[in-house]
């Protein structure tokens, strides 16, 4: 069970407080009319799923609501960081 | 292939069990072969196999980064049953069915496919409305499936708690009984052993690190062990890790790959024939012939390759287990483990060709693979030795997730007003 | 009663408090301290079992976890049964009834056995893969007889008396284990102050201490530990934890405890007690002291009973006083067994010889066993054990250097006891856990933690460290150490000196080779749980199982309740010595929870029975249950379905609730529905983007029904929104959804409009919802309402007023799930009783009927409403809904859902579309789920049209009605279709509008 530190609560938490929510970082199409059906379904569906690190979305549901990111190892399950929403990560596979 | 019987074994008892032969080669690999499969799984080795027998195509190599069938194969709870709700999905499940029915003989290799039948229980009004839905659906499209009360699901299981005071009373099931399970591992390597004796082969602990590309076409794969083998066609079955070998052709999948944990009792007497899932409670139980209470969870919600989970959804799994079964209380949980498997957002597999020629795809199974495992190997055969989709394969291809002609399986919404 | 094999003074028993037992229908007695083990032993109980697959006798064989042998069925009555408890790790309590789990008819006379005898032969690994092929549905009846065999213990047939709990605990150090290593470390962590977890599986903290005859600091080492225990035990910021395992050691040190508190007093727990607690620990630092298990080595008939763990023997000799024979044998690779024969001897029992197999070997043990005139015999092993029903020889050998052949002639000893070391076993299991794999350590031969991953420190012989005064050292560093990093000032404790010698190098020994090849020799047993043998696993190597996993999977060497604590490593070796490779390159040993077996119940905790869930209820329930309500489960919600009067089927209730409602008046208990309350200035752009619909012109005191889909365009929610102020909205969602739309409400304002200024919070269990609807409504809302003006057209269809219901300030909502003049009056949670029962004292003289889901569902169908998630299944858009009209496309916003539903596949032809159905016949009742067809007399599989969503009997209309999808549905108006129902009948429908009744609205507007 993780144990996760909310940065708008700056509390570590357990991870039944949280909700895992997908990848981070995919924006919706700012003109989605614009889109062709494939644009829109690789934002709809298409994933990097990565084996190791990994930004993703999740919420404290069971606490402050907030959703933030996570940069997670997805193979040690080792949380690198958490950081809010509109903001970028500091660890990334390329760093 | 060395053929095994009864009178086999006897024979073999009289000189003490020394002269059985190899069940399959340990090659090293050839520079080229007409096809290579990436993933020595279950769907891997049938999809070899059946390459073999069924359309002569032998110059075939798997190639599997750690042992045969060590994956989600040796990882899950062996069901095997038909009773999907879309024609599509229904067709290839069923599909798969049919060949379990004569496989063990097919491949002379024990699967011990048990059809002791298959219960998917329901709890709310809105489950029994779903499962008539799938039943009507599964009977005209001649799947074996009819729909139980809550008495008929007491025959079956007398043990089960199908009183009112459960918080989330059995309302009823639908009953598959062809439906059951199969040993897991035998699957593997009575594939491996067929293919093998077809002259595929079968390239343990050699990982595949690239895909080697030519003008927008797959034309081998690089490995960690023996470097670069090529092919006119390349297949990946590798499950969880499909996001992985995608990237290494340069494009991404409708794929995440989530842990999804199991567990299994202690070995008690056998106390329960058949197979119970609940959805609504979150727990799926069988009992092996080993007598281990093999219980299933639902997939953790984050993306993983650790094989394994958080605890919590062991301890929901367990709750759900004990309210069903109120008598296992004092049963105690020997192992649990966790495998890797690939989702889809339809609850659909993939078995398709991609955006790399000569590359194609068959993943995304989900929580459902093993139960496909000589289905999906057939049609991906087919798929590999025409270069194109068969039939049954055509509704999965990737792309429908472009044109949104998706095959939704998730069951019905389970929204209530 | 006599113990025969009980000594007459010393070990930790209480020889002042006898206690019964009884085993396998016979009676004996044991004192309190023993656990069963020792007690059995103590009796001469020499049979526990029968083997797996052999049926061949089985004695005790280990003192601790590691026991494969004796698992036992424990308990009194059928409610408190317990499969497979080894005995060893039970302690007696007065009246403990245990049986054998194997064994038929008898454990004495086991038919398998005898058939083992004669066709053991034909029974090599993986037999069952090879036969039982044909006919090719014969597996069905060899399974059922195969399956006879499975299982050791049997399940409770009656349900569990006892209950369980959980508690979270934080820590800042958790040591596992309190043998030498573990106490040091608990008592440098302690001292600094910081929050200390020692948890140990035993019933006394200590570990080989316990039956240690060292002297540590010049004092018995039970001595120093009681002393340590009394500091721990005096601080409050150490929590001891004895009878407590830890089984699992999870991602971001989060671990898990099994308490036992009472296994050991009774079967049941006494009154008010929970029987098992599982700790959930999360703690900061981690100090695994969890010791190693001593090796058997695998020779021919090594499962014989008479033969054990040399250790076991010291332990049972020195902490329970029981001599498990009277002529030993000791075979050892190594120079700490010797230890035992010293015990054995020092207990008056004779040693008849310790087998060494090290050729060249000489120091303190050597010498002290030639000064206590023991017999041993270098360079040798016990090839084979002799005797019929227990060990009664040992047959030694002379080996040759590296112990892989027989060297010279064989002769026989006569013994009743084999005790064996191959050496010792690190117990890396939790260290595995967390996904670390152990590595192979030369020196140690042995399996050592791997990569350190997590915030953990390994502390003792888990290290392979075997020397009592640097396990000592060791632990203290290690829990100063962790305490130091926990953020605490700690130094490490000072550990007492013990007088120990040299030991000679120890030799990589494992198996005991025998005079013929494995495969002809007797059995030579690796896995004793799963009579996996030397032969085996040879024999699988040999058929190319190659990778460790293989030979596993294939033998099941491992896969018992003991998790192949004692064999796997010998198996290991057996198969890399059969591949010709070393043990590393075998593979290596990775393992899952839990480390011993866990009760069901006890990962249960209270979770279970009404606590499975929360039961939620609405101000109103208890009115409900006085009036005969039949309750419906939806979500966590417990809903009136539907309200029977005496002698009344449920489809007379219904008739009589939707008749009573149209006719004059029915009320709705509401409260379940979703309810989200949205503020701030940006709060109707955000409800324009979320709904599929209009709502930049929605006046206040103004309600829109609202379609919401997911990008895919599919619909997944529906509800009515008002707007309760310029920038305050109420939005209504599903019972079941509601807390789904909030959340998915929160996601897209927060990651991809947070510039808009909005805010919303459920309001779902604030307000008690009450719908009466009716012609009567307006009637009876009047008589306790006289501060909004009711007039029908200052007050009309789709508006809400606030005002004055009976008293209690209520927001009115004039809105219809029924099609009838209808209001939705909700007041605050805590008035809603008052209002209801207000409601129902005026109501009576128009017949107020209370109806419940079920007939909602009637009225709303006579209307064609829909019900998100049953006419709905996450695979149809509006426009299948023929809701075209709550798609508002030329939006400015590109509202959610709006590019999902234009996509290819969503704008074919011959999509499945929501339809209305009349069955040829008014009577009969199409059932939900049906499949319709075109042509009933297709053969399968049929090619179907979709599936009946509702349908319903209505009493109002004297028909039944359904609605359904159909392919191209909406074209295909009075076209007849066929439902070929399971039971053979077919009922014919005809395509019609879903809209049955009133479909101009005239009695909602009125």
């Amino acid at each position: 069970m993780f144990y996760i530190h909310c940065p708008y609560c700056d509390e570590h938490r357990e991870e039944e407080e949280f909700h895992a929510k997908g990848q981070a970082h995919i924006a919706r199409p700012l003109d989605p009319d614009a889109c062709t059906d494939e644009e829109w379904g690789n934002f709809l569906y298409f994933r990097a799923n990565p084996r190791g690190i990994h930004h993703e979305l999740w919420v404290h549901a069971a606490g402050c609501r907030k959703f933030f990111n996570i940069t997670r190892d997805t193979q040690t399950y080792a949380i690198l960081e958490t950081y809010r929403l509109g903001e970028q990560p500091s660890v990334t596979s390329q760093s | 292939m060395q053929k095994y019987s009864g009178f086999g074994l006897l024979k073999h008892a009289l000189s003490h069990h020394e002269n059985w032969q190899r069940v399959w080669r340990n090659p090293k690999p050839k520079k080229h072969y007409d096809v290579i499969i990436v993933g020595g799984g279950g769907h891997g080795l049938a999809t070899a196999y059946y390459l073999a027998k069924v359309h002569k195509v032998t110059n075939v190599a798997v190639i599997e980064k750690g042992y045969l069938g060590g994956g989600n194969t040796a990882r899950n709870t062996t069901i095997v049953r038909s009773n999907y709700l879309w024609d599509e999905a229904a067709f290839l499940y069923e599909h798969a069915m049919k060949l379990w029915e004569g496989l063990a003989q097919d491949l002379n290799y024990n699967l011990m496919f048990s059809q002791r039948g298959v219960l998917n229980l329901g709890h709310t009004l809105q489950d029994m409305r779903d499962i008539e839905r799938r039943v009507n659906a599964n009977r005209l499209n001649g799947i074996d499936s009819v729909a139980l009360d809550t008495a008929g699901v007491q025959k079956i299981v007398p043990i089960m708690d199908c009183t009112s005071r459960a918080r989330y009373p059995i309302l009823g099931a639908s009953w598959q009984p062809r439906a059951g399970v199969a040993r897991h591992d035998a699957v593997a390597w009575g594939f491996a052993r067929a293919a093998d004796a077809l002259g595929v082969d079968l390239i343990q602990q050699c990982e595949v690190d690239d895909i080697l590309m030519q003008n927008g076409n797959a034309v081998g794969v690089n490995t960690k062990q023996y470097g670069e083998i090529h092919a006119d066609r390349i297949g990946c079955v590798v499950a969880g890790n499909s996001g992985v070998v995608a990237k290494m052709a340069g494009f991404e999948l409708p794929v995440e790959s989530h842990p999804l944990q199991a567990l299994v009792s202690e070995p008690i007497r056998p106390i329960l024939d058949t197979v119970v899932m609940s959805n609504q409670v979150h727990g799926y139980i069988s009992q092996s012939d080993k007598g281990d209470l093999v219980i299933g969870a639902g997939i953790d919600g984050y993306n993983g390759y650790g094989q394994r989970g958080s605890y919590p959804t062991i301890e929901h799994t367990l709750q759900a287990i004990v309210e069903m079964f109120p008598i296992f209380s004092r049963v105690r949980m020997n192992r649990q483990w966790g495998g890797i498997v690939d989702t889809t957002p339809d609850a659909c597999p993939i078995i398709s060709d991609t955006p790399i020629g000569n590359l194609f795809f068959n993943c995304g199974w989900g929580t459902g693979g093993f139960k496909a495992t000589p289905g999906s190997g057939h049609v991906f055969a087919e798929t590999l030795a025409k270069g194109e989709a068969n039939a049954l394969a055509k509704p999965f291809s990737m792309f429908r997730f472009h044109n949104g002609a998706l095959v939704d399986e998730h069951g019905a919404a389970g929204v209530a007003h | 009663m006599t113990q025969p094999n009980r000594l007459n003074s010393g070990g930790r028993i209480d020889r002042d408090q006898p206690m019964q037992f009884e085993f396998n229908g016979r009676r004996y007695s044991g004192f309190q301290g023993d656990t069963l083990a020792s007690a059995m032993l103590a009796n001469g109980v020499d049979l526990v079992g029968r083997s797996f697959k052999y049926g061949r006798r089985r004695g005790i064989v280990a003192a601790g976890a590691e026991e494969p042998n004796a698992i036992l069925q424990l308990g009194a009555t059928e409610a408190t049964q317990v499969p497979n408890v080894r005995a060893t790790q039970q302690e007696l309590f007065d009246g403990l009834v245990a049986q054998p789990t194997s064994g038929w008819p008898s454990l004495n006379t086991d038919a398998l056995g005898m058939v083992g005898k004669v066709f053991g032969s034909l029974l090599p690994p993986g037999f069952y893969y090879k036969t039982f092929m044909f006919p090719r549905f014969g597996w069905k009846l060899y399974e059922k007889y195969i399956r006879k065999a499975a299982g050791f213990g049997r399940s409770p047939r009656a349900e569990d008396v006892d209950q369980y709990d959980h508690l979270n605990q934080h820590a800042d150090v958790l040591i596992v284990g309190a043998g030498a290593a573990g106490l040091a470390a608990a008592l440098s962590a302690a001292r600094s102050g910081a929050r200390v977890i020692l948890a140990d599986e035993q019933s006394e903290m200590g570990g080989s201490l316990l039956h240690s005859r060292d002297l540590m600091g010049g004092k018995p080492a039970t001595q120093w530990v009681a002393d340590t225990l009394a500091e721990l035990a005096g601080r409050d910021n150490v929590l001891l934890l004895p009878r407590s395992t830890v089984n699992g050691y999870h991602d971001h040190n989060f671990l898990t405890i099994h308490e036992r508190r009472t296994d050991h007093i009774a079967d049941r727990a006494p009154e008010g007690m929970s029987r098992q607690r599982l700790h959930r620990v999360r703690a900061r630092w981690v100090v695994l002291a969890t010791g190693a298990h001593e090796r058997p080595l695998v020779f021919a008939n090594n499962d014989l009973p008479g033969c054990m763990l040399a250790s076991a023997v010291s332990t049972y000799l020195n902490r329970y006083a029981v001599a498990p024979g009277n002529k030993l044998v000791l075979m050892t690779a190594n120079d700490y067994a010797y230890r035992t024969a010293f015990d054995w001897q020092d207990a008056g029992r004779d040693v008849v010889a310790i087998v060494d197999s090290r050729a060249d070997v000489s120091g303190h043990y050597q010498e002290e066993a030639k000064r206590r005139g023991i017999a041993v015999l270098l360079g040798h092993g016990v090839i084979e054990a002799r005797g019929s029903k227990k060990v009664t020889g040992a047959v030694v050998a002379s080996l040759n250097a590296d112990g892989s052949a027989v060297a010279g002639a064989s002769r026989t000893l006569s013994c009743d006891l084999i005790a064996s070391s191959g050496g010792w076993s690190p117990v890396v299991h939790l260290s595995a856990h967390t996904g670390s794999r152990p590595v192979w350590n030369d020196d140690v031969l042995g399996f050592v933690p791997g990569e350190t991953l997590q915030q953990m420190k390994t502390a003792g012989a888990v290290k392979g460290s075997y020397d009592l005064v640097a396990c000592l050292r060791d632990g203290a560093e290690q829990g100063a150490e962790a305490a130091k990093l926990a953020g605490f000032d700690a130094t490490p404790a000072t550990t007492p000196e013990v007088d120990s010698w040299p030991e000679a190098k120890a030799m990589a020994l494992y198996s005991i080779p025998h005079t013929q090849p494995n495969s002809r020799a007797p059995k030579q047993f690796v896995d004793l749980q799963n009579d996996v043998t030397a032969a085996a696993i040879e024999l699988a190597t040999r058929e190319g199982f190659e990778s460790i996993e293989h030979v596993k999977r294939y033998t099941a060497m491992g896969f018992g309740t003991d998790q192949g604590k004692l064999g796997n490593i010998n198996g290991m070796a057996i198969a890399a010595k059969s591949l010709g490779q070393s043990i590393p390159d075998t593979g290596t040993t990775i393992f899952r929870p839990n480390y011993t077996p866990v009760t069901f119940g006890a990962v249960v905790g209270r979770h279970c029975g009404e606590l499975f869930e929360p039961e939620r209820y609405t101000a109103m329930h208890d009115w409900h249950v006085q009036h005969g309500a039949e309750f419906e489960n939806v979500g966590q919600w417990k809903r009136p379905w539907y309200y029977p009067k005496a002698g009344e089927t449920m489809q007379q209730a219904l008739d009589r609730e939707c008749l009573a409602t149209r006719e004059s008046i029915g009320i709705l208990d509401a409260s379940t529905l979703g309810k989200i309350d949205i503020q701030g200035k940006d709060a109707r752009e955000f409800i324009g983007r979320i709904y599929t619909n209009a709502w930049a012109k929605l006046a206040v005191g103004k309600c829109r029904y609202g379609l919401m889909c997911h990008e895919d365009g599919m619909v997944f929610d529906d509800g009515v929104t008002s707007c309760l102020g310029e920038n305050h909205f109420l939005m209504t969602t599903t019972t079941g959804g509601a807390a789904g739309v909030l959340e998915w409400l929160e996601l897209y304002h927060q990651t991809e409009w947070p510039e808009l200024e909005v805010f919303m919070n459920t309001v779902t269990d604030h307000w008690a919802t009450m719908t009466i609807a009716g012609p009567n409504a307006r009637k009876l809302l009047a008589e306790l309402c006289d501060d909004i003006d009711l007039d029908k057209d200052s007050f009309k269809f789709m508006d809400w007023r606030q005002g004055t219901v009976a008293g209690v300030p209520a927001r009115v909502f004039r809105i219809s799930f029924t099609g009838e003049l209808s209001y939705e009056i909700n007041v605050q949670a805590n008035y809603g009783l008052h209002v209801w029962e207000k409601l129902f004292e005026h109501g009576e003289k128009y017949n107020l009927t209370p109806y419940g889901t079920e007939s909602m569902h009637i009225l709303r169908a006579e209307k064609g409403f829909i019900i998100a998630g049953q006419d709905t299944d996450g695979s149809v858009h509006p426009y299948d809904l023929n809701h075209g009209w709550a798609v508002k496309e030329d939006k400015p916003f590109s509202f959610i859902g709006k590019r999902g539903m234009k996509r290819e596949d969503c704008v074919r032809e011959g999509r499945k579309q929501l339809v209305g159905l009349k069955t040829k016949d008014p009577k009969v009742v199409l059932p939900e789920g049906a499949q319709a067809v075109d042509d009933p007399k297709q053969p399968l599989p049929m090619a179907m049209l979709g599936h009946v969503t509702s349908s319903y009997y209505s009493a109002n209309l004297g028909r039944s009605i359904a609605m359904g999808l159909i392919k191209d549905g909406l074209n295909r108006n009075g076209d007849t279709i066929y439902y070929p129902l399971s039971n053979g009948q077919v009922v014919e429908a005809e395509i019609c509008s879903t809209i049955f009744l009133d479909p101009k609205g005239d009695r909602q507007n009125v």
